[in-house]
């Protein structure tokens, strides 16, 4: 079976800027795959070649074996995408926005009314159809956006950033209607780009992107697992003497990260209570966590994913 | 064809749901109709016409030239739509759409003119405050003309606002390049009565073309008497020269890929 994306040798650049480097990728069909990265790391440019919105300068990417460049609008037939900003006239209803959507993927009469009844169901739209999308909350137009991209019972569905900006609650129902309709359709193939971890941690796989490069391509738990057992993180009011002392007495991989003292230990609990002991005029705060991919994504680049706000 | 016309749909439906796009597009034609009409009428004392014999109104006179203001406000109007589809991302999923982008451009142009026309319509219905003698030829072929240029403007709109990042850009240019294009047309002042450098600054103008075809078509007695207007074989080659050459470049500024903010 052909794979769904296949990325070869792909390169980007803005002017000077690089925004990627040879990336090589494979997402097999009927699979859930995320770019995991910072902001400005790639992954938006990634989307958009395979988006087919952004013209390839170097390497190829085909998808169901059509090549974005020369087979546009092949890609586009097969293709869902759900765009950070929703891709929604604000001015019209509901209703009147997946009319227009489905009549430019050439659905039209009979089986269009069919397929957004079907939408309006499955994203629960009820009785919203008559309501013009900008009176709608952040949360309902993301849904709408789900029903226009789920509209052409698309083959591979494309998320960009897809719950940025949204409430917990919201962000709850989003994944519970993709996994639904992942039920529904298990060749479904999907792709999103996330900086988020709890987004991350869905994905079948994922490849962790920084500075136009892949770091590792893995399951959630691979990459985990790359992460010798525990970690332990300190905080203290001098963490780099501290850093210091830990380094020299106990691990000179302890790193500090954003103002936390960071050791990995396949057991956390003995290392914890050793340093607390240790060092127990100098540590405000310990504490033992299983690895995040946060921890992961701080061993491959030194950086950590998420700031702590969000 | 559904692609297209679905956007071309689309486009009318949204103009007429920002009351305000509506409202500038014909109340202020209108309202210079009047106040100009009433003002700088007043100073062209006999009429317009340099024939004593012949006396024009300037408020009849001057309406063709307000009907085609109507048609580049409200095509101007409806091409600022790009530069908000852009914003609000509503271009992106077109673009995204498995059409090609001529279709795009094509839905924008004939959306926009189509309001631009049912905007000129309705004008005309006003024509009797101003005396203009109204047949129905005339105001059919008038509107004819008036369909060319509209796509003609529409075309160049879109081309500004498709190479814009923000409307107050577009805002920007539209006081630089579009309102003097209608000043200096024969719209407002016969070209006849300009001095020398400003007649070859308006002959060059194509939109002066435009409303000579315009004054020629809906009140030929008006336009016979109006000294140094461009004929009407002449006015026809050069309006539809000119909504050639604008709808080929709008249709080409939208090839420019990868030209998708943010």
């Amino acid at each position: 079976m052909p794979d769904a994306v296949s990325i070869e040798s792909i390169s980007h650049r803005y002017g000077d800027r690089v925004a990627l480097d040879h990336i090589d990728l494979t997402v097999e069909i009927g699979t859930m795959f995320g770019l995991l990265g910072p902001n400005g790391g790639g992954k938006t440019t990634l989307f958009r070649l395979m988006a087919t919105l952004l013209p390839p300068q170097s390497g190829r990417i085909t998808i169901f074996g059509h090549d974005v460049a020369t087979e546009s609008r092949a890609v586009r037939r097969r293709l869902g995408i759900v765009f950070q900003n929703p891709g929604l006239d604000p001015f019209l209803t509901v209703h009147e926005n997946l009319l227009h959507q489905g009549r430019l993927y050439g659905v039209t009469g009979k089986r269009l009314r069919g397929r957004i009844d079907e939408m309006m169901a499955a994203f629960d739209l009820g009785d919203r159809s008559r309501q013009r999308v900008r009176e709608l909350s952040g949360g309902f137009k993301r849904r709408v956006e789900l029903a226009r991209a789920f509209l052409s019972d698309p083959d591979f569905l494309l998320l960009d950033e897809p719950t940025t900006g949204l409430d917990p609650g919201a962000r709850r129902e989003f994944w519970k209607m993709i996994e639904r309709r992942r039920v529904a359709r298990p060749e479904l193939t999907l792709l999103l780009t996330t900086h988020l971890l709890d987004e991350a941690d869905r994905c079948d796989r994922l490849a962790l992107l920084d500075a136009g490069h892949i770091k590792a391509v893995d399951t959630p738990e691979g990459l985990k697992s790359r992460v010798g057992g525990d970690v332990v993180t300190l905080t203290a009011r001098e963490p780099e003497r501290l850093l210091a002392d830990v380094q020299e007495r106990f691990d000179p991989k302890a790193s500090l990260t954003e103002g936390e003292i960071r050791l990995e230990h396949v057991n956390g609990h003995d290392l914890a209570s050793q340093l607390a002991t240790a060092f127990a005029g100098q540590i405000d705060s310990v504490r033992i966590a299983r690895p995040t991919l946060d921890d992961v994504f701080i061993r491959m680049t030194g950086r950590r994913l998420e700031d702590v706000a969000s | 064809m559904s692609a297209f016309l679905t956007l071309t749909e689309r486009e009318i439906v949204r103009f007429y749901r920002q009351r305000s796009r509506v409202i500038g597009a014909f109340l202020t034609p209108l309202l210079f109709w009047f106040v100009i009409g009433a003002g700088i009428g007043s100073s062209f004392d006999g009429g317009v016409t340099t024939d004593p014999a012949i006396h024009i109104d300037y408020l009849r006179w001057f309406y063709p030239g307000v009907l085609v203001m109507i048609v580049l406000f409200t095509a101007i109007f409806s091409t600022i739509s790009v530069i908000d589809d852009r914003r609000e991302g509503f271009l992106q999923s077109v673009l995204a759409a498995p059409i090609s982008r001529l279709t795009v451009a094509g839905g924008k142009l004939a959306g926009g003119s189509i309001l631009a026309l049912a905007q000129a319509a309705l004008f005309l219905l006003l024509a009797p405050i101003g005396h203009v003698p109204l047949s129905l030829t005339g105001s059919l072929a008038a509107l004819g003309a008036l369909a060319v240029l509209a796509l003609a403007l529409t075309g160049l709109g879109f081309f500004i606002a498709w190479l814009m990042e923000s409307t107050q850009g577009f805002h920007a240019i539209m006081n630089l390049v579009l309102l003097p294009l209608w000043m200096l047309s024969g719209s407002a002042f016969p070209i006849d009565g300009a001095a020398g450098w400003l007649r070859t600054v308006m002959m060059a103008n194509p939109v002066t073309y435009g409303v000579a075809l315009v004054r020629r078509l809906l009140d030929p007695e008006a336009a016979a008497a109006t000294v140094g207007l461009p004929g009407i074989g002449i006015s026809w080659v050069v309006t539809i020269a000119f909504a050639v050459v604008m709808i080929t470049a709008a249709s080409l500024v939208t090839m420019r890929r990868g030209k998708i903010a943010p």
